[in-house]
């Protein structure tokens, strides 16, 4: 079970406090498929995903990055619970979505390279540490259910 | 995996911009790699790793340079880094697996550094040319 320290949920709960979910979300997403295209392998219905901006502008790839950005709120708000928290969506994943886990790890560091460019100096080293254990610990819980 | 001349271009633009800041780049992106992975200091028992040591600001440097030799020999990468190659490979034997985290932390560190230039595009070309050095430093691996 990962725990994270007061200073730590204070990195991660204040940077999130102020971020727009649903442009940051957008991006996540659109940056995964730009800088690992072959993650757009799940996206075949998305229409034109032909280049960075075309990726960046499509309206689908916006809308799925909130979808998934703001399910990661939630692991904000269940820090000390993930497994549990995420039992449902580890199932989809790998029942329905086939989705290999590793993806959430690429994702998980293409949202710490968005936080770094949004908040610059803030950014700072412990911060990002704070960050790469939640998101690592997100990735582990979607990946908990897959058999 | 090799780059494209728009990659190339990308990465040899950017370079010019980063080379005035290379040595507090080079410090911080192992400031971050130590913080967010304890494990990487694993290889340096031998150092002083608190924040502002002389050893890690040396060594920052000196990371950060042999990315700058890649730029700037972006065409023939595995000859610009041939010597280091060998290096990894039969003394220092780093651990694959430590280059992307390595790789990594030198983007956030870039991203936090030149966030108008860090677009999807710089962010792709970027971690394409750092996974292709960091294939030239195994590829005598084994």
């Amino acid at each position: 079970m990962v725990h994270f320290t007061a200073e730590e949920k204070v990195a991660i709960t204040s940077l999130w406090s102020k971020m727009n979910v649903e442009e940051a979300g957008g991006e996540a997403l659109g940056r995964l498929l730009v800088v690992y295209p072959w993650t757009q392998r799940f996206f075949d219905n998305f229409g034109n995903l032909s280049s960075p901006s075309a990726i960046l502008g499509n309206p689908k790839v916006k809308a799925h990055g909130k979808k998934v950005l703001t399910s990661f709120g939630d692991a904000i708000k269940n820090m000390d619970n993930l497994k549990t928290t995420f039992a449902k969506l580890s199932e989809l994943h790998c029942d329905k979505l086939h989705v290999d886990p590793e993806n959430f790890r690429l994702l998980g560091n293409v949202m710490v390279i968005i936080l770094a460019t949004h908040f610059g100096k803030e950014f700072t080293p412990e911060v990002q540490a704070a960050w790469q254990k939640l998101v690592s610990a997100v990735a582990i819980a979607l990946g908990h259910k897959y058999h | 995996m090799s780059l494209t001349k728009t990659e190339r271009t990308i990465i040899v633009s950017m370079w010019a911009k980063i080379s005035t800041q290379a040595d507090t780049i080079g410090t911080e992106t192992l400031e971050r790699l130590f913080l967010s992975y304890p494990q990487t200091k694993t290889y340096f028992p031998h150092f002083d790793l608190h924040p502002g040591s002389a050893q890690l600001r040396a060594h920052g440097s000196k990371v950060v340079a042999a990315v700058g030799d890649a730029a700037k020999s972006i065409d023939n990468i595995g000859a610009a880094l041939s010597k280091l190659s060998e290096l990894h490979a039969y003394i220092l034997r780093v651990d694959p697996v430590n280059f992307k985290l390595l790789s990594h932390c030198l983007l956030v560190t870039l991203a936090a550094r030149f966030p108008a230039d860090f677009t999807a595009e710089a962010h792709a070309a970027w971690d394409k040319f750092l996974s292709v050095v960091s294939s030239v430093l195994t590829e005598k691996y084994r």
